[in-house]
């Protein structure tokens, strides 16, 4: 039997793990390696946001705390930018949450490749563990900004740039081929093991999401590790793919003909399929959120199907708005700016549809909800700012300051974490069993929301005044008047407010493990399939005897003329149970 | 059903009760996709490679290694000597799959060692191409036109050894007289790996040995050359 996957084996032939060790470290089991992948990303998650705490105290209060000078300011930028896009976002949205919804979501019993899966997120925690280590190399961590342009990233006068930098490019190395392990095994059990009648039109976004950001991910990744070797063969053998000949500290390097720019072009293409890289599952995400808790289908979901399948596509071709001041050729910056525009479309398709859906539908004001509604603000407000960004003639005077900093925290640091905490608040009661506390998860709602607004909208003001980012200090400059002062010290003190409350969500998520109310089945009268497990939460191998099948699309809500408020995926038509005075089949 | 058959699909109608996907595919074509998927991936990070090689041929003082007379890669021959390893590995591979298809496991078995022993002949080849590199003074960082021959050279062989660790398991089931019938599932995928690498060989070759008018021909169709 051993040569049949694990996805295809009946539940009798299983092999379930006994021991502690095999049942939650050496773990194959999709939900138990989601969970790992979960609470290492979020534990490093806590650590950046940590860092980004201690920035906010030296850039509201300078000249305070002694233990911020400008080189541990860089380095605490840097990991803080790094550990968010990489370690925190890709890993929990396709490590955590791929992990878990897939198999569940496609009604088959695991991973096609378990195993490939269980390396993956060793693998993974090996990334985390060396890029941690780089705080404790001599020199410390990298401070070159998470984006480690050279040729400054490995001159002296940049922080880290002797162990540092080499950590962080060995666990950058090691992070991608965990991911080409995880993202290969994403891909391959959507195609292969969906259940019977789970047609690809009829997955839930969430799933769409996922497909499309892992196939993206495994095409963008490759750029990275590119950048990633040839830098350390820079660095460490000598070359100079990178770095050009110049004058460090009086003396000549011994580099000479590399391009700085090539690594722009490298570093980029990895970096704008990033973003959707880590967006696209947040749209799925909030899509099926938004449907269950407003109890009506997805408004235009064949659309937003081709929306997430188009912003996949678009993204590889508008890398070079990350460069127009680097001096490329201005027909470049016209048709990158082009190409960055016409994703707004697709883009804002999907948020009318969000909207849409709420239209008169049967708001649930859950906590979940709040958040996905949440998002749907602070996305709007992020995209709507990258619009200004996009263009080339309002970015040449923006690039580098701090309305940059608003907005791509607005749009994809903000607003997926705002999906994160509406995912995790959704699904809770599906991986624990439990529910959380719903006034704990409300404070943590308006908390966040409001405090977020209150730290990333004063930015946009900043940046208008041309405050850059990645300062240390300000200092006395003639442009820089006393209230802009004023307004980083309200800065700071809202986002140390907002990191605060997420002592709320760790309290909620670890008090209600044991001592939340029992969930039970399908809590939210959800119709996907991962809610019509025979047990919450689902044991090894989910689905007890027999896989589900799939007779209908995932957003059977409000049906007109059926009884309950929502039909599940695996249920047949027969057994769909109609008001007295309404004929069979007239739901339409 | 056509791709836009499928996703122009109005799943969310009601008479559309009919099921249309049949259920989970077979473990070995699940196999075959993750390696289509992973090859993609590999051609994607050598065409990054293989882009940023040309943007270098653009900058002066890059000494293409087939440019003049005394260039060591002007005359081809070591190259196809290499080449000769990787292509009988290829041809073994491929002999090796025929005869597990007939269920001839002697054969098999002896196809296979010859795959494996034309696949380390391969590296070792390399290896010592690279030292008669470095002996002609084209050392590692001696020009970017050299880095990026050791170097593509280089993750090519180790994806080489890649496939010659997944071999080695299923010479070692063929030979402990594992079912010829899975046994030639394992073949049939490395097969197809050895002949994507000798194809991948073949376009490095081809771009290491070109002459530099060729690089400014690829380079104007790319819009990477570089007014300086």
């Amino acid at each position: 039997m051993n040569h049949i996957a694990f996805a295809d084996q009946p539940q009798e032939s299983m092999h379930h793990p006994q021991g502690f060790f095999s049942k939650y470290v050496w773990s194959l089991d999709h939900k138990v390696i989601a969970i790992q992948y979960g609470v290492t990303a979020i534990m490093v998650g806590v650590l950046a946001l940590v860092l980004s705490g201690l920035m906010r105290l030296q850039l509201g209060f300078p000249d305070t705390f002694s233990f911020i000078n400008p080189n541990t300011y860089l380095q605490f930028m840097t990991m803080h930018g790094m550990i968010m896009v990489v370690y925190l976002l890709t890993a929990l949205l396709l490590g955590g949450f791929g992990n878990y919804l897939i198999p569940l979501m496609v009604g088959t019993r695991d991973m096609v490749f378990p195993y490939l899966n269980m390396l993956s997120y060793w693998t993974y925690l090996l990334s985390v563990i060396v890029l941690m280590a780089s705080f404790f190399v001599p020199g410390g961590a990298t401070g070159a900004g998470w984006t480690l342009y050279p040729p400054h990233t490995l001159l002296p006068g940049t922080p880290g740039h002797e162990l540092g930098i080499i950590m962080m490019l060995v666990s950058l190395g090691i992070f991608i081929v965990a991911f080409t392990m995880g993202g290969l095994n994403y891909v391959t059990t959507i195609l292969q093991a969906r259940t019977k009648g789970m047609s690809l039109m009829r997955m839930p976004l969430t799933l769409w999401g996922i497909f499309t950001a892992s196939l993206m991910g495994l095409l963008a990744f490759p750029a990275l590790l590119v950048a990633a070797i040839m830098m350390m063969l820079d660095k460490l053998a000598g070359t100079s793919f990178f770095m050009p000949a110049l004058m460090s500290m009086g003396e000549a390097i011994d580099h000479s003909g590399g391009s700085p720019l090539l690594y722009q072009h490298l570093f980029w293409f990895f970096g704008h399929p990033e973003v959707y890289i880590v967006a696209l599952p947040a749209f799925g995400m909030v899509s099926d959120v938004l449907a269950t808790h407003a109890r009506k289908n997805i408004f235009g979901y064949r659309m937003m199907v081709w929306a997430i399948v188009i912003i996949g596509g678009l993204s590889f071709v508008v890398w070079a708005h990350h460069m127009y001041v680097s001096g490329m050729n201005l027909s470049f910056g016209f048709f990158f700016a082009t190409t960055t525009l016409i994703i707004a479309i697709p883009t804002a398709i999907k948020v009318y549809n969000w909207v849409l859906t709420l239209w008169r539908g049967n708001l649930h004001m859950t906590v979940p909800m709040l958040f996905a509604i949440g998002f749907i603000f602070t996305f709007t407000h992020g995209g709507l700012s990258g619009l200004f960004l996009g263009n080339v003639a309002i970015d040449v005077p923006l690039a580098d300051t701090y309305f940059v900093v608003a907005h791509f925290h607005m749009v994809m640091g903000v607003s997926t974490v705002m999906v994160l905490f509406a995912a995790i608040y959704h699904w809770y009661p599906l991986i624990s069993g439990r529910m959380f506390n719903t006034a704990l998860g409300k404070w943590h709602f308006w908390v966040t929301f409001v405090g977020t607004y209150t730290t990333f909208l004063p930015m946009h003001y900043l940046g208008f005044l041309g405050l850059p980012r990645r300062y240390f200090s300000m200092g006395e400059a003639a442009y820089v008047p006393e209230s802009a002062h004023s307004l980083n010290a309200g800065i700071s003190i809202s986002a140390i407010i907002v990191m605060l409350a997420q002592l709320l969500f760790i309290a909620n998520v670890i008090w209600s493990l044991k001592k939340g109310p029992r969930a039970g089945h399908n809590p939210w009268g959800a119709t996907s399939l991962e809610w019509q497990t025979p047990d919450v939460p689902p044991k090894h191998g989910n689905w007890g005897e027999k896989v589900p099948e799939v007779h209908r699309w995932a957003y059977d809500y409000s049906v007109p003329g059926v009884k309950a408020d929502f039909i599940p995926q695996n249920m047949p038509s027969e057994a769909v149970e109609m008001e007295d005075d309404s004929p069979q089949g007239e739901r339409s | 059903m056509s791709l836009i058959a499928k996703l122009t699909e109005k799943s969310w109608e009601p008479a559309h009760t009919g099921v249309m996907h049949a259920g989970p595919g077979q473990p070995q074509t699940s196999k075959k996709i993750a390696l289509g998927i992973f090859m993609v991936i590999i051609s994607v990070l050598f065409t990054l490679f293989f882009l940023t090689f040309i943007t270098h041929s653009q900058y002066p003082g890059f000494q293409a290694l087939a440019a003049e007379p005394w260039s060591p890669f002007y005359n081809t021959g070591r190259l196809w000597m290499n080449t000769a390893l990787l292509v009988g590995a290829s041809v073994a591979i491929h002999a090796a799959l025929i005869s597990a298809r007939r269920g001839a496991q002697g054969p098999t078995l002896i196809a296979l060692v010859i795959t494996l022993f034309f696949s380390a002949q391969f590296v070792i080849a390399q290896i010592w191409l690279w030292r008669h590199l470095t002996g002609m003074g084209y050392g590692f960082t001696t020009n970017p036109a050299n880095s990026y021959f050791y170097l593509l050279s280089a993750i090519h062989a180790l994806h080489l050894l890649g496939g010659v660790a997944v071999l080695v398991r299923a010479t070692w089931l063929n030979w402990q007289g594992t079912a010829l019938a899975r046994s030639a599932q394992s073949i049939k995928l490395c097969a197809s790996y050895w002949h994507y690498l000798l194809a991948l060989w073949l376009v490095l070759f081809a771009l290491m040995t070109a002459s530099p008018e060729t690089y400014n021909t690829i380079a104007a169709l790319c819009g990477l050359e570089v007014d300086l």
